[in-house]
């Protein structure tokens, strides 16, 4: 574990030495990036679990969301805490590790182990900051995509993921349909809306309006722009859940006291309460890191890149899709789930669609919702009878 | 929730109608089953006649019953969704024992007709002697086996006769190419009765349609 102390900014020691497996692509493997430059050398930061079979069908990736990282079922290795997708990844769960070889990879402008601004750029020997070209949902998929090379994998029997990590699934599926054999998007969008790049576009301003981001050279200087990314947390972190849920939990009750202060206090438990997602989040992400992987979301728009039509991105496809919303999650709608069906449905694929009733908000996918795991559940289960798993009895 | 396959009890009879719309469809053909329930009319057709077979459910177990099954499944509703979906993609599409819920029977069986160049449709006959006879002597909404809810409660909004849908097939500018009406244990009615007979010893009527050609 490394040192969790401020001063040594704990997420900049992952990013330039993960506790994870990591691929070097060096000078002969460029990364041809959207933005019309090449990147090399690049790092990508990976864990697995499980095995993988001889044929090499059961591999899995998993795609994490925006500040996600790769631990998806072992604890975190700054925080101590479960992997994300505790609820859904390990033995006997959908995603069964005993059954699956589950691939998880940092994405490409992370800060966990992947190249993202806070690695060292080896034209100048100081870290990228702002000079890492603008990365794209397709750049990390390309990325992604080399790694399941080197690991020797032709067809991903399922590619999953909520969030951002919808959005690469989608991605995948539009640029590599026949490597594709199921896919899950989940709580997700074929495009950023309006709405959606309005809130990054408020934390992206926190973050820069911090003194000590220094645009974007904090690392260097040794300071880091905590405040401003503990604000832009707070604001995200509001869209993630629902009115009612919050409602639910925080209400109007005060935190520790009887009456209110009438001071700028936290008086309410959800200030507390957003305050402390704030502080934490500082201590294990890369503030140059959330203002490309929210421009990353931002730029997404996989009709605009088929001559605007979505079902064109998909024309064909082999690959069996279960979509997944949720029904108070209003940052990423059912409406625009349902977009995703309606444009798999034109272009033929096999698709299933869930709508999981519940009013947890955004979040929900990360959380343990029965009808949701027994979708995933089922829908694996029966992608594996098609790809003719169950039969060899997995791993 | 209204429209949705699962809504009618399973008696003998939904079986026996459930195998009757299967033998309409042809070996390999692409399907979809609007108001699916928990899938096994497209479980028995995927399983016996090897289609491509997709469906649309109101409900949210029935969608979570047919994922697990390892069908494509989605959760739409018949009166809106069948809008997104383009045209001619599907060989069939099936409306089994849902007709009746819906809200709109005429826009629905155009989407069919629309999706697909041919479509099945089962439905309960309101027009069979016992419901006649429940009307006429009773005074009171009738309630049989296969139409088991109470008026104030029923999901079934839309319910018709035989000669009623003959005619709403003349409506949507469709043409019968089969069609088969079965008594309470499920025999078929003679082929060569009069449509007057049908609609008054028919429990159930299953329909095989085309689009009209464009003359």
């Amino acid at each position: 574990m490394t040192d969790p102390s401020p001063d040594t900014h704990s997420s900049l020691a992952e990013a330039a030495q993960p506790h994870s497996q990591v691929a070097v692509f060096d000078g002969s493997q460029p990364l041809a990036m959207t933005a019309g430059v090449s990147l090399s050398p690049f790092t990508i930061a990976y864990q697995t679990y499980g095995e993988l079979n001889a044929d090499k069908s059961n591999a899995i990736l998993l795609c994490h969301a925006l500040t996600g990282d790769q631990h998806v079922a072992n604890s975190h290795p700054l925080t101590g805490k479960p992997g994300w997708w505790s609820a859904l990844v390990g033995p006997g769960r959908p995603f069964d590790t005993q059954k699956f070889f589950i691939i998880c990879s940092n994405v490409l402008g992370g800060c966990m182990g992947t190249t993202g601004p806070a690695s060292i750029d080896p034209t100048t020997g100081r870290p990228y900051g702002l000079t890492l070209p603008m990365v794209t949902i397709a750049d990390m998929v390309r990325a992604q995509a080399m790694l399941i090379d080197r690991l020797g994998i032709d067809t991903l029997f399922c590619v999953a993921g909520g969030s951002m990590g919808g959005m690469q699934v989608l991605q995948w599926a539009a640029l590599y349909p026949e490597r594709v054999f199921s896919a899950m998007p989940i709580a997700t969008a074929a495009r950023h809306s309006s709405q959606n790049i309005a809130f990054h576009e408020v934390g992206r301003q926190a973050v820069m309006a911090d003194p000590d981001w220094r645009g974007g050279r904090y690392a260097e200087q040794g300071v880091r722009p905590a405040k401003g990314l503990a604000v832009a947390r707070m604001a995200a972190h509001i869209t993630y859940l629902s009115d009612e849920a919050l409602q639910r939990k925080f209400g109007r009750k005060l935190q520790d006291r009887a009456e209110p202060t009438f001071s700028f206090d936290a008086d309410f438990q959800i200030e507390n309460y957003l305050r402390y997602q704030g502080s934490t989040f500082v201590d294990r992400f890369d503030a140059n890191s959330y203002l490309y992987v929210t421009r990353a979301c931002d730029y997404f728009d996989l009709a605009g890149d088929y001559g605007g039509s979505l079902a064109r991105a998909f024309s064909g496809a082999k690959t069996r899709f279960c979509v997944v919303s949720f029904t108070s999650d209003w940052l990423y709608t059912t409406a625009e789930s349902r977009a995703i069906v309606h444009a798999l449905n034109a272009g033929g694929a096999p698709v299933s669609f869930v709508e999981i009733e519940t009013d947890k908000g955004h979040d929900a996918f990360l959380l343990e919702e029965p009808d949701f795991i027994a979708t995933t559940r089922g829908f694996l289960r029966g992608a594996a009878r098609a790809r003719g798993l169950s039969e060899k009895g997995g791993a | 929730m209204s429209q949705s396959g699962g809504e009618m009890p399973q008696t003998a009879l939904t079986r026996i109608d459930l195998l009757l719309v299967a033998s309409m469809v042809e070996h390999g053909a692409r399907v979809l089953d609007v108001g699916c329930g928990d899938g096994e009319l497209l479980r028995l057709l995927s399983n016996t006649r090897n289609v491509d077979a997709r469906g649309v459910e109101i409900s949210q177990k029935g969608v979570n019953d047919c994922v697990t099954k390892g069908l494509s499944v989605v959760q739409g509703d018949a009166d809106v969704d069948l809008a997104d979906y383009p045209d001619d993609g599907f060989d069939y599409v099936i409306l089994s024992q849902t007709l009746q819920a819906t809200r709109n029977p005429r826009k629905v069986l155009e989407q069919m007709m629309r999706i697909g160049k041919r479509a099945i449709v089962s439905f309960p006959n309101f027009g069979h002697w016992r419901i006649r006879w429940q009307l006429a002597v009773r005074g009171r909404m009738p309630i049989t086996e296969n139409l088991s809810y109470a008026w104030y409660e029923t999901p079934n909004i839309h319910l018709c006769t035989i000669k009623d849908f003959v005619n709403l097939v003349d409506v949507v500018d469709a043409r019968i190419l089969r069609a088969v009406a079965m008594n309470s244990s499920g025999a078929q009615i003679r082929v060569n009765a009069p449509w007057w007979a049908w609609n008054l010893f028919g429990e159930q009527g299953v329909f095989l349609l085309e689009r009209q050609k464009k003359s």
